[in-house]
């Protein structure tokens, strides 16, 4: 059972403090924030006990979100209902941080009051908890033209007629105020999280697919809606349907409200969604992508003379060619001690920095159509170099994006919302790839 | 006390709260009571406007009654008689037409933590039992619990325990999982709620209705059950088994832990439900929040305790991703160093490479060490990526790779020749204290085989006035002192400049104690010293010990699912070098102080049959140099001469040697092997008296001994013979 729940600032400000039992101090967060700050390392561990009282945290948006119990409670439980927290007041402010739990303490301290009692979870299902949650939440910034400038979601390709863009789903899931029209809209993402590890002479020794299907639901009520996956959609190993190229996972789970009786049969998902976001569905694949990796890297890196390190790098994208990748970032390990950097990079786009805190090259790349190819050269000057020294040019790491794409294959064929839905209403599909982690080994 | 004029501040508000434009104002008003709140968040002590508060109550605001509400719970305690004036608005919500404002009093009500507040509270949740309404009979249930934390010495109401044990059969689902909670506390002292077979089994038949916050927990109460017998016990398991799988952690986690509980008679199906919860427990390793992700990692570790090859197929699944935060990939490390097979061994070792560079020396020195550990079994493969990391000369890692050395060569005494080699060509000297002692530790047990061993050691003597740590210092001075043992003639100067310093100039009290114990072990003589001070140098049985063991499932089951494996598994990776070390230290120091127990052992003993098992009734102290002996040899007549019948062993001098050793008989000197007659000379003590002893061998192939004591005393010489005779004859059979 919870004792207390408060949150607290990166610097120890009090933000929200609840306790349901009052059997512990309040001192207990100056304790925790005393806790937290005389450790070393970028994380402290996420559960820390003190005199018999236990602190279970999680880190989110820069905030320390902290559990105290006296007992000794199923930390899966702990750390579940922080993230559902957490998700909570970004559906009703629309998105988290300092600033929005400041302005909306008012709010959280509703939620917290309706979602737990006397240290026993109640309910964190939207569906009840917005019946009793009457604070109007404070948006931090209005929703404003502005913002569309700041497209990071599907690229340039903002002229098409029909794109949301990117800040329309972090708005604020109770619309009272906001823009007219927006109002009725719904959206299903399909979420891929991918980690690739490709060895030095190219072999692919990991690719992982960890995805998800979300639904964004801003309408009050929703009636039965139908989301179609690939008729070829097929779970596991033995099971094949479809003659052409079939989509696969390897394992598949559903949000238990998801009704299944024409998954086998049509692949169609039925789901009644409530207000805010869910997950549908989650699915993993290993090892067997459709496809190859979306980028290859051909890196050559070279002792010059004197005290310099010379490193080259071809990176291809292999995405087909109607997509591309964005906020492309390779980090590249350098020795320790590296002084500075030059480099020749292919367009003024690009940037290339060296950061010897971390001993590492960052190039980033905007925007990397899928079928081109860039490179980049880079001069570092090591003091001392050895040949030993390039060992530490270790395995360079990606992080990017790839909108509209994703590497199982799996598409929505439909999103229908059933005909006696009265309000007229908009429906958003959006893919999107993230890199999880991508690695290359020199 | 966190804001300057915050005493200002309060007095505003009160004084706004008060003013009648204010109040007359709903949006202003409700500012105003924000404004209260936050102060309190803050910490200013705001408890002088609980007056104003109380007026705010009664208004037909929800969102403001709500506010104040959490205002009254918070300062109640400390304004009880203000409180009380509160208690009639709250009771008159209790019969409100709207259920929500109903549940939202009554609880407020019960959480107003004051003396005297029972009387007022009882019956409103009393009759709030039976409102028709779920939500109110929700925070009733949980109401009751309340009431008996604020009286927790009082008699427990049978009454309002039957009503909950009934309202189990609520409708309503969390009424039901409440009802579960409250009994748990009110019934603590008599060992919580009871969950027979009728309760259990319809807890188990509603699982599936309720949210997974619920099932997470009745699945933990039923804990408590115990199945009568086999069928209702797979009865039971195969009811809870789809939970198994479930996409939520916390119901699979909990599942898994009542499959476990059940069955903990039953090793295949605990196995089983581990193989079934597989799946999703990986799944969990990856979900998105990365703090869920560390909490599944450390259930895997526990797995792993019992099934160690449970995961080792899914290795890939523990590679650490570029962005994750250390912790997650420490604990990544860990397993991946458990997981080792001979089919992944090669490319879990190659990502493990690729972390010891990491930017984060806590990382790369984890990293290190896990290469170390899976050293034990691959050695070679291992040893050939330690040794290049030292080329890259950092510290941190160079640090790190001589501790993995040296735990390497005490667990397997096949790699000690590579890891001399290595340390020999490392030029690059380790700057904190771990690393230089492991770096002296092998410098002293190994550095006969370590040519560079004194030009080394003599630079750490030459910079102990720079030396802080005491434990590096008590190093030195053993490392020295061992290597004084095999290399005499290179070491004996800077041996006494390092024992003259540590005697007469260091303040650390350990260190001078130590010191003074090295020197007067040397005053005893060398191989008095030798005795104390050389042990094994390796011990690979360790192995087996530290090893991967399949553990039984019931010795963690019972932990699954808690903050233990969070928790433990932090201390625990950081008792695990220091384990090893001390382990050491301890076995270093094992054999004089087994040699001294044996010592006194003797004293209570001198007669009875003396036979092989008594032969710890000798020792080997005090020492007698080979001027003593000879003296004392002219000096002595022969008090026992015997001839024992058997050849003399046909082994080297060495063996010999260790062989009276292990019985406590020192050998001074022998003649060559071919010299005919062959002398030996030995001596021991038993007791207080030393004897002396030859063995002879002329002509004739049987040797004979010759004994002469000081002071005589005949039981000592009998039982000396026997011991004697003994190690010839296992000398000769073997």
């Amino acid at each position: 059972m919870i004792s207390q729940v408060f949150i607290l600032s990166s610097k120890g400000d009090h933000l929200i403090y609840k306790d349901f039992r009052g059997e512990v101090e309040k001192d207990s967060m100056s304790t925790f924030y005393e806790m937290v700050s005389s450790l070393s390392g970028d994380q402290p561990p996420v559960v820390m006990s003190r005199k018999g009282l236990n602190f279970i945290h999680i880190r989110h948006a820069g905030l320390y979100w902290v559990v105290s119990t006296k007992t000794d409670p199923s930390p899966f439980t702990v750390v579940e209902f922080l993230n559902r927290l957490v998700a909570l007041i970004k559906d009703y402010c629309g998105s988290v941080c300092e600033k929005t739990v400041r302005m909306n303490f008012a709010l959280i301290y509703e939620l917290l009051d309706e979602m737990v009692d006397y240290g026993y979870i109640q309910t964190t299902s939207m569906d009840i908890l917005k019946n009793f949650i009457q604070t109007e939440p404070v948006a931090s910034k209005p929703f404003s033209l502005f913002d569309l400038s700041n497209v990071a979601l599907f690229g340039a390709e903002t002229q098409q007629s029909k794109v949301a863009p990117s800040t329309a789903a972090a708005r604020p899931i109770m619309t009272s105020y906001s823009g007219e029209g927006s109002k009725n809209e719904i959206f299903v993402d399909v979420v891929e999280r991918l980690s690739v590890v490709i060895g030095a002479n190219g072999v692919v020794m990991k690719a992982d697919v960890e995805g998800e299907i979300r639904v964004k639901c801003y309408l009050p009520s929703c009636s039965e809606m139908r989301i179609g996956v690939n008729e070829e959609f097929s779970i596991g190993k033995s099971q094949l349907r479809g003659y052409g190229a079939t989509v696969r996972v390897d394992e598949c789970s559903f949000h238990q409200s998801v009704k299944l009786d024409e998954f086998d049969t049509h692949r169609i998902l039925k789901i009644c969604p409530s207000q805010g976001e869910q997950t549908l569905m989650q699915y993993q694949l290993s090892d067997e992508l459709p496809c190859p990796p979306p980028f290859r890297l051909f890196p050559t890196v070279e002792k010059d003379y004197g005290s310099r390190l010379l490193i080259f790098l071809k990176l291809r994208c292999d995405l087909p060619p109607k997509s591309s990748a964005i906020n492309v970032s390779v980090t590249v390990p350098v020795p320790k001690g590296s002084l500075s950097l030059s480099q020749e990079l292919s367009s003024p786009d690009q940037t290339a920095e060296l950061r010897p805190k971390h001993k590492s090259v960052v190039w980033e790349i905007p925007r990397f159509p899928g079928g081109a190819q860039l490179s980049a050269l880079f001069k570092v000057e090591v003091p001392g170099l050895s040949s030993a020294s390039l060992q530490e040019v270790g395995p360079v790491s990606m992080s990017f994006e790839l909108p509209k794409y994703t590497c199982t294959g799996l598409q929505l064929r439909f999103v229908r919302l059933s005909p006696n839905q009265q309000a007229p209403s908009h429906r958003w599909v959006r893919y999107v790839t993230h890199s999880e982690s991508y690695t290359i080994r020199i | 006390m966190p804001y300057f004029g915050c005493e200002e501040t309060v007095k505003d508000l009160k004084r706004a709260l008060s003013n009648p434009n204010v109040q007359a104002d709903r949006l202003r008003y409700r500012n105003y009571i924000t404004r209260v709140i936050r102060c309190m968040t803050e910490g200013v002590d705001v408890s002088s406007v609980f007056m104003e508060m109380v007026k705010a109550s009664a208004t037909v605001d929800v969102v403001q009654k709500k506010l104040v509400f959490l205002y009254m719970v918070t300062f109640a305690g400390a304004k009880p008689d203000m409180a009380l004036l509160a208690i009639n608005t709250l009771r008159k919500d209790c019969d409100n037409p709207n259920p929500m404002i109903r549940g939202l009093a009554l609880r407020n009500m019960c959480n107003l933590r004051m003396p005297g507040i029972i009387e007022y509270i009882h019956q409103p949740v009393m009759n709030a039992l039976r409102d028709k309404s779920a939500y109110v009979r929700r925070v009733a249930v949980l109401g009751c619990a309340k009431i008996h934390s604020l009286q927790p010495n009082a008699e427990i109401d049978g009454g309002v325990v039957n009503e909950l044990y009934n309202l189990l059969r609520d409708p309503d689902p969390v009424v039901m999982v409440n009802c579960l909670r409250a009994l748990e506390e009110i019934l603590h002292h008599e060992g919580g709620v009871v969950i027979n077979k009728p309760i259990a089994h319809h807890l188990i038949n509603r699982l599936k209705d309720l949210d997974s916050w619920s099932q997470s927990e009745v699945l933990t109460f039923l804990l408590r059950y115990r199945p009568r017998n086999d069928d209702e016990l797979f009865d039971i398991l195969s009811l809870i088994d789809t939970f198994l799988l479930s996409a939520q952690p916390p119901v699979m986690a909990a599942t898994l832990r009542l499959f476990l509980h059940l069955a903990s008679a039953h090793p295949t199906v605990q196995a089983d439900a581990l193989t079934r919860a597989r799946g999703p427990l990986l799944a969990a390793c990856g979900a998105a929040a990365r703090e869920m992700r560390f909490t599944a990692l450390c259930h895997v570790q526990q797995v792993l305790r019992s099934q160690p090859t449970a995961y080792g197929s899914h290795y890939k699944r523990f590679f650490c991703a570029f962005s994750e935060p250390a912790y997650v990939k420490l604990r990544k490390i860990e397993i991946l160093a458990e997981l080792v097979n001979d089919e992944n061994v090669a490319l879990i070792l190659e990502e493990l490479k690729g972390y010891c560079t990491d930017v984060s020396t806590e990382l790369a020195q984890a990293a290190i060490k896990a290469i170390g550990r899976i050293g034990r079994t691959y050695t070679e493969k291992c040893l050939e990526i330690l040794t290049g990391l030292l080329a890259l000369k950092q510290e941190h890692i160079t640090s790190a790779v001589l501790q993995t050395y040296r735990d390497l060569v005490w667990f397997c005494p096949q790699s000690t020749a590579a890891v001399c080699r290595a340390v020999e060509g490392c030029d690059d000297l380790p700057q904190d204290d771990e690393g230089k002692q492991a770096l002296l530790w092998l410098l002293g047990v190994h550095g006969e085989q370590i040519s560079s061993a004194p030009y080394v050691l003599e630079g750490f003597i030459d910079g102990i006035k720079m030396e802080i740590s005491s434990a590096v210092k008590m190093e030195l001075l053993t490392a020295s002192l061992k290597l004084f043992l095999s290399r005499p003639a290179e070491t004996q100067d800077m041996l006494g400049r390092l024992l003259h310093y540590c005697i007469e100039e260091d303040s650390d009290m350990c260190v001078r104690d130590r010191a003074l114990l090295h020197y007067r072990l040397l005053q005893c003589g060398v191989n008095e010293t030798r005795k104390v001070l050389l042990g094994p140098k390796s011990d690979p049985s360790m192995t087996i010990i530290t090893g991967r063991t399949e553990e039984p499932v019931n010795h963690w089951a019972s932990s699954f699912n808690t903050l233990d494996p969070l928790l433990g598994a932090e201390s625990r990776a950081q008792d695990v070098p220091g384990e090893i070390s001390d382990g050491d230290e301890e076995i270093r120091i094992n054999d004089p102080d087994q040699a001294f127990q044996n010592g006194t052992l003797k004293e209570g003993d001198t007669d009875g049959a003396p036979d092989a098992s008594e032969e710890p009734r000798l020792s080997l102290s005090p020492l007698v140099s080979h001027d003593a002996f000879e003296k004392l040899w002219m000096e002595l007549q022969v008090l026992h001469r015997q001839c024992l019948g058997v050849p003399r062993p046909s082994v080297s001098p060495d063996t010999l040697n260790s062989a009276f050793q292990l019985v406590k008989i020192q050998i001074l000197a022998y003649s060559r092997s071919d010299a005919r007659p062959w002398k030996l000379y030995m001596y021991s003590w038993s007791g207080g008296s030393v004897i002396l002893a030859e063995l002879l061998q002329d002509s004739a192939d049987t040797v004979t001994l010759s004994i002469k004591q000081h002071p005589e005393e005949r039981g000592a010489v009998e039982g000396f013979v026997s011991v004697v005779s003994n190690v010839l004859r296992t000398l000769n059979s073997s």
